[in-house]
């Protein structure tokens, strides 16, 4: 069930430089898969190797059982929904979304219900005779989506299809994504470099850096424990505390930080000592305060005082840029009625820093 | 009045669709050339563009007669086109065979082929009318290449990528896709070939001999050669009207066609909106 779509250890050069380096995934049948990563690290080099565009330097691609690798892009049941959506300019939406059906030769009966059924979905009956320069960017961007699944393609190719988009189009776009990926059931692989829109949508993510994949995990995962420095700095904003584990102390390890009393982390990849590690936490997950934390928790999580430096005001919540022995660290602090009780901290006040061992992360350096 | 009556002459009305023919077999080659050699063109990488795009402009550097001129000895019977020439006209007679009688009289009234069988003797390619429609076609080629390639250069083709994408042949995205996104160019390639064919005289007169009188020929005849400016000039109002006329039905066949689109896009506007009620 889980080999419906597989890379096997996939590589695309471009003259010296490697676009694809030795990819291997498997994607389930109706699965929401994500390709996420920075600018530039191959993500529409994998997903036109699938599409057909290009052909890997090395490696086999498997799409239900059978190699696809050397087929031209009209023999495979794969659509792509392209970046700059590439709706065809001489026909009209309802021509656009009858394309792949009339090649298909079917009768005209079965076209014309399709395509009605689809605009239907996508809510632009309305807009089916005008052209495509007469729509906006959602209903053109719904009208490429309509094309591709039309005549239900076995697995359906996104290429960052929100990007162009304003920011609240694209909240309203990702909840009809999801939509449509439930009503069709049909297998998504979608190519972001917007964290956010992966996290959200997504059954899996892949998270790509260089061509290769960093880590393959459910959005919670990806989040809560990384693989590596690069997908903990990726996915969200992160603190990095870079030290060597000195003692083991149960489920728990202590670690010695620069400039810092010892650490406390939760050890649970069993790590020994001596190992050198990156120890990532959260901004959402580190306390500032005034007053020192109560001693009955002071005991066993990780306290040190410092100075605030920056404060930036963000709405939902505030940030604090607190010094801590020539670190910067991130912090935040969402607004409620409790909190405006307490003493409001200002720039350079001397504060508290705090955290449960718990909600820090260990990432190995090699 | 007496110069229009001249014009009734019986060999007229067969120069004028002659020259039409000829004309539409020679703007026919011209586009069906251009159209591959334009896309490929605009598909090379941006260095080369310039170049292939600059070559194509390179005879124009030479003197228009002097390249009929070279094309001339290059036709002489004894060449090595002379052989091809007879291996096309072998060719074409046994496709010819092949149709069907009612389509063989019809090819035969329009002029397209002739009735009689080849005689080796005298089918030289010089003085023939393949051999102006040959050199009219390596003449205005860049005429239609340069517009086509213009609106090539801006065509987006990843809607081709798409089309491939969505289950379609490269031909047939080419035909489909491209060649609608482009229409503007082909159009005004069509009227940059089409127009100076139907004026062409130097071609004709020099390559067609007496197998291919066109119109420019009769009117420089009667101009030059017989001092009868009227006449020339009754012939060239000829000319323009036969010019004018294709032109007007083409527009009006296009107009046709947008209020049958237009009444299409209403009908089927009606049919998705019923049954949403
Ligand atoms: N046709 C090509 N020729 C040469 N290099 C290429 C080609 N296509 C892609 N590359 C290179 O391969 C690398 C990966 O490109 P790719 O388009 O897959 O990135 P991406 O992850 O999709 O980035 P983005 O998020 O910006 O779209 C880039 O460094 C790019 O320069
Ligand atoms: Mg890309």
């Amino acid at each position: 069930m889980n080999d419906f779509l597989v890379f096997d250890h996939v590589t695309k050069r471009f003259g010296a430089m490697t676009a694809v380096n030795d990819v291997s995934l498997s994607i389930s049948k109706g699965e929401f898969f994500s390709l996420l990563g920075p600018s530039g690290c191959g993500k529409t080099t994998l997903l036109r190797m699938l599409g057909g565009f290009e052909r890997p330097d090395s490696g086999r691609i498997y799409l239900e059982g059978k190699d696809i690798t050397d087929l031209p892009p009209n023999q495979r049941r794969i659509h792509t929904v392209f970046q700059n959506y590439a709706l065809f300019p001489t026909m009209t939406i309802w021509d656009n979304i009858a394309f792949s059906l009339k090649l298909a030769k079917k009768p005209k009966a079965e076209i014309e219900e399709a395509v009605d059924n689809i605009l239907e979905m996508i809510q632009l009956s309305d807009q089916a005779w005008k052209y495509p320069s007469q729509l906006s960017g959602g209903q053109k961007q719904r009208v490429a989506i309509a094309r591709a699944l039309v005549d239900r393609p076995s697995v359906l190719l996104l290429d960052e299809p929100l990007a162009a988009l304003d920011l609240k189009l694209r909240q309203h776009m990702l909840i009809e994504l999801d939509t449509i990926h439930d009503q069709v059931g049909i297998t998504f692989l979608y190519v972001t470099h917007d964290q956010g829109e992966a996290m959200s949508l997504s059954d899996r993510i892949a998270v790509i850096n260089k061509g290769k994949v960093e880590q393959l995990d459910g959005p919670a995962k990806i989040y809560e424990a990384p693989a590596s420095r690069f997908v903990a700095s990726f996915i969200g904003d992160t603190n990095f505390f870079e030290g060597e584990i000195t003692a083991i102390d149960g489920d728990y390890c202590y670690l010695a930080v620069d400039g810092f009393p010892q650490i406390k982390a939760f050890n649970d990849k069993s790590l020994k000592v001596g190992q050198k590690v990156d120890l990532s936490v959260r901004p959402e997950k580190i306390r500032v305060t005034l007053a020192p934390p109560l001693p009955e928790k002071g005991a066993s999580i990780n306290v040190f005082p410092s100075t605030v430096k920056d404060i930036v005001y963000q709405g939902v919540y505030t940030k604090y840029w607190i010094e801590s022995s020539g670190l910067r660290i991130a912090a935040i602090k969402p607004h409620s009625r409790f909190l405006l009780d307490q003493e409001p901290i200002t720039w350079n006040d001397d504060v508290f820093v705090w955290w449960h061992p718990d909600d820090g992360y260990m990432v190995e350096v090699q | 009045m007496d110069t229009w009556r001249e014009l009734v002459d019986p060999d007229y009305p067969a120069i004028v669709w002659n020259t039409l023919r000829i004309s539409f077999e020679i703007t026919v080659w011209c586009i069906l050339l251009a159209l591959p050699c334009a896309y490929a063109i605009a598909r090379m990488p941006q260095r080369w563009r310039a170049i292939i795009a600059g070559s194509i402009m390179l005879p124009f550097w030479t003197s228009f007669v002097v390249r009929v001129f070279a094309w001339k000895t290059m036709l002489h019977p004894e060449g090595w086109l002379q052989s091809c020439y007879f291996v096309f006209l072998r060719v074409r007679a046994w496709l010819f065979d092949w149709l069907p009688g009612f389509l063989q009289d019809f090819f035969v009234w329009l002029g397209f082929a002739g009735s009689g069988p080849i005689d080796p003797a005298s089918s030289t390619i010089l003085d023939s009318e393949a051999a102006v429609v040959l050199v009219s076609v390596y003449s205005f080629l860049p005429f239609a290449i340069m517009p086509i390639y213009t609106a090539a250069e801006k065509f987006d083709f990843s809607l081709l990528e798409a089309a491939r994408d969505l289950g379609a042949r490269s031909f047939y995205a080419f035909r489909k896709i491209f060649i609608p996104g482009i229409r503007q160019g082909v159009v005004s390639a069509i009227l940059m070939v089409f127009i100076p064919a139907i004026g062409s005289y130097v071609i004709p007169q020099m390559l067609g001999g007496t197998n291919c009188v066109l119109i420019g020929n009769k009117i420089f005849m009667r101009a030059i050669q017989n001092r009868n400016i009227p006449h020339a000039s009754a012939l060239a109002t000829l000319m323009a009207v036969s010019v004018l006329v294709p032109i007007a039905i083409a527009m009006w066949w296009k107009k046709r066609q947008d209020a049958i689109g237009r009444k299409r896009l209403e009908e089927q506007t009606a049919r998705t909106m019923v049954g949403r009620v």
